[in-house]
């Protein structure tokens, strides 16, 4: 990684004009009834425009393997409580045993 | 061990004499300065811990107990909060990390000295919160501050004493990035991440679980107090609330948390035993791995707490099992060890017994974590002193002993001075004593029923509780021991050589002793691995 | 790792003494700062959690809180903020042009666009406490078989926002500094390390929101 390195404007205001129309569509993609997918594509879309920040904006690009090991470690850590939180909660019907609910 | 040197006419100028005045201290930025503050810092909270314990043993020596219930109630607490927060997360990485990680890997500080002062600022006034907490009446939640006791019914200090752990997660944040960036930055040239002593991967994997694991206490204890405040029910069941989230979230820190206590002992264990075998750590590799496996399966395993909670029996089985396969790299630590003691000139000083005591009284406590483990034991045992004596075992036969055993081996590195040997020695032996046979009871106790935070008991626990209160005792003379002679040696005591043990590694063969502020008079240029006790003794180490 | 290729004279500007070069001092700072979000990941991550198992356990109460989120607001705040992570991207590249004017222009800019987002804020916490739907003794929901869950979805909603409002507030603070020292030349083409330091934090903060957004004011949105 170098400190050196300038990104042209010109790639900043693409970004821009991407996260904005990003944002457009999945404001009008809510107003439709897709069921499950709904929270699907928004999540989807949330994600493609947090990696257009963290790629370019952040410069996550021009940085070391290291960072770029250190910025998944921390999405891989917070799946880790995400997924096995909700294990709990999506199977505490699955087998008999004391019920919460 | 050598005798004393002649005393030089003019002593070298070194990181404590170099200024004297009281702003050269408490604004320094000096990291081993800094290891200084929090030792007698946090040699202050173990005695408020110690005292809580001693009252809490106080009572038990009676069946029908001898303080109010509530009372009796927050000194567990207290003990619980004060040991956990303000001793054990922070102990050895903030003291003898602080002070060993730059030399050991040839550097002049830590990436962020301001920030490691500041930790310390931060970790004083967590802690001067906490106190006020305990001035003031004190908590009565146990330190697991279990919702919705904690939330809507208890009557005590609850969010004062949340303030207080929540600015001390902080402290611990700080400390761990510094040590992460300092260890990926600022090694000198030739000391590769294959060279790195064992105390500096244990400090990498502790520092990992420190950045990832405490920001979710700290959000828990966030969420805990509005809910106090507010009452919108998130963890209540009579208002819609789970109280099985406040646990798995204060759970999914309050697991790795052990690990951030027990990984830096078995940092200080792995320089001890190879300098007191003279023989290269036996499976370096294994040992520097199994310290990052343990940080990361240590995340996966936090259910276990949750075992009788009302947790689906699918995940419980499935967290079950992980705890299972979290026993294994510890394991492996322990059997490189006894490999590289096997075959080894072992000698006994007083560091060495520590690490003996440390090997045995781990495993002890790490076996019965697997019954633990075991859903269908947990039923029966959760909740009970067994449980209790299982992580006594673990963090005071292990933990404690390893802070004991490695301030004693860097003492001379620390203050130029050599402890008095025998009676170090014979400390060790007391702590040891005292500590089986304070907490061996507890297992059977556990066993046989007898419940956890309860101020009475069955008149047939009687005398298990007993010899469990003399044993206290006699652990208690062993703690006030090196606190005396230590403190006397530092002032009084004969002049260290250079290297006392003559152990490997940068900070004993090419740091001064003590060091000057900047660790080394000539950069080092590491060329020989880790552990080069060459020629000693035929070892399989590297 | 990295070549800094600075002359000897560049070399000194702001290295402090335990670092060896000022490259080793940069990709520290860099490495720390991205430690430190990595903690904040964690910490937000604690809520989300809790939303995710409430949302989970509750969707009809949920899907009915939704028609209190203002999707106008919201939506304009997200602009707001991605139009500030461009400000704040275009003041980093200006520092390290070393071109002063450009760089404080940016930075107000992104300062006053951080001070728009709050300002809208306030607006939707104030319609919330007229609809009387902030947790606590004042707390009111018109659908009475999801009132219990209703405040309970209404107490993370004012967690999550709350705290990346501090965390807004905590920006502003830093970009004012960063105004401050940059109108006092403090920072140059060699050594710009806090701007960009903090332009991660404040992208950090953005990427909060973006992922607030939909979670708050899109789904059960139709």
């Amino acid at each position: 990684m170098t400190k050196s390195h300038i990104t042209p404007v010109g790639v900043y205001v693409t970004v821009f004009l991407a996260l904005i129309a990003l944002t457009i569509a999945t404001t009008l993609i809510s107003r439709i009834e897709l069921g499950p997918f709904n929270f699907v594509v928004a999540l989807t879309i949330a994600v493609i425009k947090a990696s257009l920040v963290v790629w370019f904006f952040m410069h996550v690009n021009h940085s070391s393997s290291l960072t770029r090991l250190f910025v998944f470690a921390g999405l891989f850590w917070l799946a880790i409580m995400l997924v096995f939180v909700m294990s709990d909660y999506v199977s505490r019907t699955w087998l008999p045993g004391p019920r919460w609910l | 061990m050598s005798t004393t040197l002649p005393r030089p006419q003019i002593e070298a100028v070194n990181y404590l004499n170099v200024d004297y005045s009281w702003k050269s201290w408490l604004f320094t930025t000096d990291h081993k300065r800094i290891a200084l503050l929090y030792l007698f810092s946090i040699t202050a909270m173990f005695g408020i811990g110690g005292v809580f314990a001693g009252l809490m043993r106080l009572n038990l020596l009676f069946p029908d107990g001898l303080f109010q219930h509530d009372t009796y109630n927050k000194f567990f607490t207290m003990h619980g909060i004060v040991m956990v927060f303000f001793f054990l997360v922070p102990s050895i990485p903030a003291t003898l990390g602080n002070f060993l990680i730059p030399p050991m890997i040839g550097a002049r500080d830590l990436a962020f000295p301001r920030i490691n002062l500041l930790s310390w600022y931060i970790y004083i006034a967590g802690a001067i919160i906490t106190i006020v907490a305990i001035l003031h009446g004190g908590v009565d939640t146990g330190w697991t501050f279990y919702a919705p006791f904690s939330s809507s019914y208890s009557n005590t200090h609850v969010i004062l004493a949340a303030i207080g752990i929540f600015i001390a997660g902080f402290s611990s944040i700080l400390t761990g990035l510094n040590f992460i960036i300092t260890v990926h930055k600022m090694r000198a040239p030739g000391m590769t991440w294959g060279r790195l002593p064992l105390f500096v991967w244990a400090h990498y994997a502790t520092s990992l679980i420190q950045v990832l694991g405490t920001p979710v206490i700290a959000i828990t204890l966030v969420l805990l107090g509005f809910e106090r405040i507010l009452h919108a029910g998130i963890f209540d069941p009579n208002l819609g609330g789970d109280p099985v989230l406040f646990q798995h979230l204060f759970w999914f820190y309050s697991h790795p948390a052990v690990y951030i206590m027990i990984l830096p002992g078995m940092g200080v264990v792995s320089e001890i035993v190879p300098c007191f075998s003279r023989k290269g750590a036996f499976g370096y590799e294994f040992i520097a791995a199994s310290s990052l496996a343990i940080a990361v399966l240590g995340f996966l395993v936090w259910g276990h707490h949750l075992f009788v909670a009302g947790q689906s029996m699918y995940a419980s089985m499935v967290f079950s099992f992980l705890s299972f396969f979290v026993a294994v790299p510890s394991a492996v630590k322990v059997f490189n060890w006894t490999a590289t003691m096997y075959r080894g000139s072992i000698s006994f000083e007083t560091p060495m017994l520590y690490a003996f005591g440390f090997i045995g009284l781990f495993t002890i406590g790490g076996l019965t974590g697997l019954f633990l483990a075991t859903l269908a034991i947990d039923v029966h045992v959760t909740d009970t002193y067994f449980v209790i004596a299982h992580f006594h075992y673990v963090m005071v036969g292990g933990m404690v002993l390893a802070y004991l055993g490695g301030v004693h081996f860097w003492f001379p590195k620390m203050t130029g001075r050599l402890y008095p040997e025998n009676l170090a020695r014979l400390a060790a032996v007391i702590v040891f004593v005292g500590f089986n046979l304070t907490f061996f009871p507890q297992f059977i106790l556990g066993y046989l029923g007898m419940p956890r935070r309860y101020a009475t008991y069955a008149a047939e626990f009687h005398t298990l509780n007993v010899f469990s209160t003399a044993g206290a005792t006699i652990l208690g003379v062993g703690y006030i021991m090196p606190l005396i002679y230590l403190s006397w040696a530092w002032f009084k005591g004969p002049r260290s050589p250079q290297n006392p043990w003559g152990a490997k590694g940068l900070e004993w063969e090419q740091s001064p002793t003590p060091p000057p502020t900047y660790n080394f008079d000539v950069p080092p240029v590491v060329t020989e691995p880790a552990y080069n006790y060459a020629g000693e003794v035929d070892d399989g180490g590297h | 790792m990295a070549d800094t290729n600075v002359s000897a004279a560049e070399h000194d500007v702001g290295l402090k003494h335990h670092f060896d070069d000022s490259g080793q001092q940069y990709e520290s700072a860099t490495l720390g700062m991205w430690v430190f979000l990595l903690t904040e990941i964690m910490f937000f991550g604690g809520m989300f959690g809790s939303y995710t198992v409430y949302r989970n356990l509750y969707p009809e109460a949920f899907a009915s809180t939704s028609r209190f989120m203002n999707l106008t607001l919201g939506a304009t705040n997200t602009a707001v903020l991605i139009c500030s992570s461009l400000t704040m991207a275009l003041a980093v590249r200006s520092a390290r042009l070393g071109a002063k004017k450009k760089l404080i222009f940016f930075l107000v800019s992104t300062l006053i666009l951080g001070i728009v987002f709050l300002s809208i804020k306030y607006v939707e916490y104030h319609e919330k406490w007229v609809d009387h739907h902030i947790p606590g003794p004042g707390f009111h929901y018109d659908l009475p078989q999801y009132y219990h869950q209703a405040q309970i979805l209404f107490f993370l909603y004012f967690a999550m926002t709350g705290m990346h409002a501090l965390h807004m507030i905590v920006g502003a603070g830093l970009l004012t500094t960063l105004i401050v020292m940059a109108s006092r030349n403090r920072f140059s083409a060699q050594w710009n390390t806090p701007v960009d330091m903090i332009g991660l934090y404040w992208h950090f903060v953005d990427i909060v929101w973006i992922f607030l957004f939909p979670l708050l004011y899109l789904i059960g949105n139709h």
